[in-house]
């Protein structure tokens, strides 16, 4: 077993795990009546690959809402980089370095592969309207630099062929690499996942897979995801939120997750007796 | 044959992302401003200049301008008219000199040069396009396209009512004046028919130019996240109110151009309800609608087959069928309306989509397969 102490540890599989990135303090987020998470507080650490599962509406989306600033709870802090984050926009929490993917696809469907992925990068540039509109210098130079990282990506992701291919007609397969190359062109410090292979089939999982463990291992990119096929998330992540009826019912290590009584019970059901 | 990308290799990411990337598209693209800007203005007469190219040039800087808000930024506005009573307003208040009073003190401007009255038109204007985008915040769709039909109807309400507006002339109507440039009169009785062509045209050239520029870098992305899904264009990092609002500024900009141009150098007197009423918001809708949403190509060719259209029905049922005048103008208008429907059933995304598929066509032609 590692040592887990605060300011990181190496894991079995060489990479470096860092001190808290981001910490929920005791969340609770209620629409009307209806509460979607209760009081749940956990942690993400640098460079790790950090889950969320748990039953159909577990309050896992909601939970990765929180985080990218589309829900505000009731209760509860955010802290993120060692600071309480304030109150803010979703497009403020992605200034921040917060990339996420969607369980539906939200790609842009009017735009070409390139377009889409040059969007995640959106935040990096800063050209104003006026050299924009005159276009040679200052845009184009802005333009090619921010191209070039996007190359990178596109390369990394295997899809250089449907690069100029209008989104709207590639596969669902492709449309979610796509997505995730979207969220790792703003080079962000925390990339959200929600249910990445979700409606893929086995080789499509074992690509997919393959791509977050690259992307945690290339770039170092903290990666919180959400995920249905326990196989992969057992194998993929090195600690694993568990909620139910949103409440925290496991967090740890697959391992520990695993054997945890309550997690059993909440995936096999209980016998009543 | 020779219509296609391969063996045109590109070797940075500047060729790759031109706006013409095929050679023969590039030069197509030269020929055309060649034949524009050296040979049409020597053949030209006040018929066709008035026609057909001052309308058809005036109305592609419109359409331009509302299709970056409609098709780049699906924000549907039907104030196109009354953006261009704006312009043609500003403009005659910027070519006249304006008389400002402020803490009872009278200032007087001189009149300004016609090549900037115009473009300090559309600045005026695009910060009234500004004020009345910020609904778009909160209402969509077609709740935003009536209220941008308020601006419609208030702004040509005020520009009735506000004397200082048409510097308190009898008629209610403004009277373009003559102004020169580079001693050639562009404004005014003694016009020639190839100095409004030109600059016109010279304008378009410009505004065509800023807007594939716009649209093709950062801001254009932003305004087409926006347009495509809002919500993960937020979640992305931009910033949904600064994209609505430049969207509204832009497309302003050019509109009040268009209205400036549209006053000073094509009519030359305007009332504001007769010449930027509703239907000309509708018009220039039509022409983007028809063109093809979101393309530069498509504004020109809406604004193309809406202005030849009419012009050349009118050609043939009375020049070459000798049909009565009146008649043949009431059947235009039922014709007119018959073949936009037709074409819309035909290719919903306008003409701008013919013309992709047939260069899709023509880049595999001889051997489709």
């Amino acid at each position: 077993m590692n040592d887990m102490s605060a300011d990181g540890y190496v894991t079995e599989d060489g990479r470096k795990i860092g001190g808290t990135l981001m910490e929920m303090k005791n969340i609770t987020l209620r629409f009307g009546g209806v509460k979607a998470i209760t009081d749940i507080s956990f942690d993400i650490r640098e460079g790790e690959i950090r889950a969320i599962i748990g039953p159909n509406g577990a309050g896992k989306s909601s939970m990765l809402n929180v985080i990218s600033g589309f829900y505000v709870p009731q209760e509860g802090e955010v802290w993120y980089k060692g600071a309480r984050r304030p109150q803010m926009k979703p497009y403020e929490v992605a200034q921040q370095g917060i990339a996420r993917t969607f369980q539906n696809i939200a790609l842009f469907e009017g735009m070409t592969v390139l377009d889409n992925v040059m969007t995640g990068r959106l935040n990096k540039m800063k050209t104003g309207l006026l050299s924009q509109a005159i276009w040679k210098g200052k845009a184009e130079r802005e333009e090619v630099e921010n191209r070039e990282k996007v190359e990178k990506i596109i390369d990394f992701l295997e899809i250089q062929a449907i690069r100029k291919t209008p989104v709207a007609r590639l596969p669902y397969g492709l449309k979610k690499r796509v997505e995730l190359a979207r969220a790792l062109a703003a080079e962000p410090s925390i990339l959200l996942l929600d249910e990445p292979m979700a409606g893929m089939n086995v080789e499509e999982k074992e690509d997919m897979s393959r791509f977050i463990l690259d992307v945690n291992d290339e770039f170092g990119t903290t990666i919180c995801l959400i995920e249905h096929d326990m196989g992969v998330v057992m194998d993929l992540s090195d600690r694993v939120v568990v909620m139910d009826y949103g409440k925290k019912i496991g967090d740890g290590t697959p391992d520990e997750v695993r054997s945890n009584q309550a997690v059993i019970d909440a995936y096999l059901g209980v016998s009543h007796d | 044959m020779f219509y296609r990308e391969a063996g045109d290799y590109k070797t940075s990411y500047t060729d790759d992302g031109q706006t013409f990337p095929i050679k023969f598209d590039r030069y197509r693209y030269y020929f055309v401003l060649f034949v524009a800007f050296a040979l049409i203005p020597f053949m030209l007469n006040d018929y066709w200049v008035n026609a057909i190219f001052m309308p058809f040039l005036i109305y592609s800087i419109a359409a331009i301008g509302l299709n970056i808000l409609v098709g780049y930024c699906g924000q549907v506005s039907l104030g196109t008219g009354g953006f261009m009573a704006v312009g043609a307003y500003a403009c005659y208040k910027f070519m006249t000199g304006i008389d400002i009073w402020l803490g009872g003190v009278q200032y007087a401007l001189p009149p300004i040069n016609i090549f900037l009255s115009v473009i300090l038109a559309g600045g005026v204007t695009a910060i009234v396009g500004v004020l009345f985008g910020l609904p778009s915040l909160r209402i969509k769709g077609f709740y935003l396209a009536v209220a941008t039909l308020a601006a419609q109807f208030f702004l040509v309400w005020l520009f009735n009512k506000w004397e200082w507006a048409y510097n308190y002339s009898a008629s209610g109507q403004i009277n373009a004046p003559e102004r020169f440039v580079f001693g050639v009169p562009v404004t005014g009785p003694n016009t020639e028919a190839w100095a409004t062509y030109l600059f016109c045209l010279v304008f378009v050239t410009i505004v065509a130019v800023l807007a594939r520029n716009l649209t093709r870098g950062a801001s254009g992305r932003k305004w087409m996240a926006i347009r495509d899904m809002d919500i993960a264009a937020e979640i992305i990092g931009v910033n949904p109110l600064k994209a609505k609002l430049t969207a509204f500024a832009v497309s302003s900009f050019f509109i009040g151009i268009a209205g400036a141009l549209f006053f000073s150098v094509y009519l030359g007197a305007v009332e504001v309800g007769e010449a930027f009423g509703i239907n000309k918001s509708f018009l220039v809708l039509f022409m983007v609608i028809i063109g093809g949403l979101g393309s530069i190509f498509g504004s020109f060719a809406g604004a193309a087959f809406l202005v030849l259209l009419p012009v050349l029905l009118k050609n043939v049922l009375v020049g070459g069928l000798g049909w009565p005048t009146d008649l043949a103008a009431h059947l235009e208008f039922l014709i007119v309306g018959a073949l936009i429907i037709a074409f819309l059933i035909a290719e919903p995304h306008g003409l701008a989509q013919l013309w992709r598929v047939a260069k899709e066509k023509l880049r595999l032609w001889p051997f489709p397969h």
